[in-house]
């Protein structure tokens, strides 16, 4: 990776990437104590980036520390390529980082993303990096930040059980749709970010490395390949993915995460993918078949 | 009397200061199982210092808290690495708080209350721990109908009880209790009262309420310890301290009690 970094002895190369090489090599730094501690949430110094807080500013610094020439960015908003923050993001590292960038995941190394980890599993030569607006899956139960220091390196995490147990005696079952925290090789519970607990069983023994970065709450945590994840449940309520009656309109995928859209002022509406890529593939394959 | 059963709780010692004031001084008592030990004294006498820190919230600055448990070796709990003493804590410690509200969790349902001390060491099967907060529910008196009601709609009384249920929910072998009948009416408190008995007999628990309340102390208590400021100045059979006090301050204590 040095070597994608070669500065050329050029003084306007020097911050390839957007951020300054101490700040890269402090986020790197932040990057790889967070594989080696799986789910443990990193602090790191969070610098100003061209794009409000909450828009993604976390996964941008982790993009731009590991991005190197050779490399090729996805950026994904809620499974879509062309939403506006994703465009924005893919054309800011287009010139920043002079990397190409796709839309198609299979042709992607690095794949930065919010609300949706994409549909095509990940290789090992794929790191997906993760925007996350809050780190910490115990903050809605607890305030504090030195007590939720505290329940993790105990590993107490029967409050996050205790809301489980709040949503089957009110509903029936376990109402959490998105955001629904797992336990990264049976130690740290960590909040797999935004995305619907459809996606939370791609993080078990995933191929590809995931980094998860919070800008605002300046945290870095990381899912390293092959690691157990499992989402919390009860032995007589297990985890359930969500589960549509129809298949995509688009590509007729029945394995995919659907989103509902409206189609005129009567009120009909048709599921369509959520991952624009999976479903364009989907559809190209089926035109060349 | 080789195999003497060993007291549960062991205090050698205690000492605690609070900005060179002392507020627990050279405290020694031993607890067995099943039995009842009251500790009463003036407010600033340091009780709830001492309660702290038998609980493990706050290290004491000299002296030893000895644990014996069935199935593990003697150990002091001030001794033991922290990550330890928390995991060790919840499984044979309870608190019973002179506030309910400190105790529970207003948000959570009273079924949830009931058994997040038992998610917390490691239970995971939802029917099992809804029948389990269902049958403490009925132990404690409440209806088990309100299971999935929060502490909020509860009687002050029925919030105390509640708290109490969630406090004996893992089968501690040792209740620590605040002032748990302070702030309730006459009626609740003889209530409670009859119900903490029943319990202490029917789980053989060993117990340490703090109390300023004569008459719980007498109802309750097998032993009874005096504080006054900072130190134990008497103690004895409850009985015998309350019917023939030595200590002047004891003297007060047991003559300020209104007769009605």
């Amino acid at each position: 990776m040095l070597d994608d970094l070669a500065l050329n002895g050029e003084a306007e190369e020097y911050s390839y990437g957007f951020l300054d090489e101490q700040t890269k090599r402090m986020i790197r730094r932040a990057i790889l104590k967070a594989v080696s501690i799986p789910g443990y949430q990193v602090p790191f110094g969070d610098r100003e980036i061209p794009l409000p807080p909450g828009w993604g500013t976390g996964g941008i610094q982790v993009t731009a520390s590991i991005i190197g020439k050779t490399d090729c960015l996805k950026v994904i908003d809620q499974g879509a390529d062309d939403t506006t923050n994703a465009v924005s993001i893919r054309r800011f590292f287009a010139r920043v980082a002079r990397v190409n960038t796709t839309e198609s995941t299979g042709e992607a190394t690095i794949v930065q993303s919010r609300h949706r980890i994409p549909e095509r599993p990940l290789q090992d030569d794929q790191i997906l990096v993760m925007q996350v607006p809050q780190p910490e899956p115990l903050r809605r139960l607890v305030t504090s930040e030195v007590e939720t220091r505290k329940l993790h390196a105990f590993a107490r995490y029967g409050l996050m059980q205790v809301r489980l147990y709040e949503d089957i005696a009110r509903y029936g079952n376990i109402v959490m749709s998105h955001d629904y925290p797992v336990r990264v090789h049976d130690r740290y519970l960590a909040s797999p970010s935004p995305v619907p607990k459809f996606d939370n069983p791609k993080l078990h023994r995933s191929r590809a490395l995931t980094i998860f970065g919070a800008g605002r709450e300046r945290r870095i945590y990381a899912i390293p390949p092959f690691t157990d994840v499992r989402s919390i449940d009860f032995d007589d309520h297990p985890f359930e993915r969500q589960k549509w009656q129809s298949c995509c309109a688009r590509c007729g995928a029945e394995d995919s995460y659907l989103d509902e859209m409206l189609l005129d002022d009567a009120g009909n509406t048709q599921f369509v993918c959520s991952d624009t890529s999976y479903c364009n593939d989907r559809l190209s394959e089926g035109a060349s078949r | 009397m080789s195999d003497v059963v060993k007291p549960v709780l062991q205090v050698n010692g205690l000492t605690k200061v609070f900005d060179r004031r002392l507020a627990c001084q050279d405290i020694s008592f031993t607890l067995h199982r099943g039995e009842v030990l009251g500790i009463v004294g003036e407010s600033g006498s340091g009780k709830s210092t001492l309660l702290k820190c038998l609980a493990g919230l706050m290290p004491p600055d000299a002296g030893n808290i000895t644990l014996s448990l069935p199935d593990r070796e003697e150990c002091d709990l001030w001794r033991l690495e922290e990550a330890e003493r928390e995991r060790l804590l919840p499984t044979i410690l309870a608190i019973i708080h002179q506030n309910a509200r400190d105790g529970l969790r207003l948000d959570v349902s009273a079924g949830g209350n009931i058994s997040e001390p038992l998610m917390t060491n490691g239970h995971r099967h939802y029917g099992t721990l809804r029948s389990v907060a269902m049958e403490w529910l009925k132990n404690v008196e409440i209806d088990p109908a309100r299971v999935d009601d929060l502490p909020q709609t509860f009687s002050g009384g029925m919030q105390q009880r509640l708290q109490i249920a969630r406090g004996l929910v893992t089968h501690p072998q040792l209740v620590l209790m605040d002032e748990p009948t302070g702030g309730l009416d006459v009626s609740v408190q003889a209530k409670l009262l009859d119900l903490l008995r029943r319990l202490v007999r029917e789980f053989n628990l060993a117990v340490v309420i703090v109390t300023h309340d004569l008459g719980v102390a007498r109802l309750l208590s097998d032993r009874l310890m005096v504080m006054q400021s900072g130190r134990v100045i008497e103690t004895g059979l409850s009985d015998r301290v309350l019917e023939d006090p030595r200590q002047p301050y004891t003297q007060l204590l047991v003559s300020s009690v209104l007769q009605v």
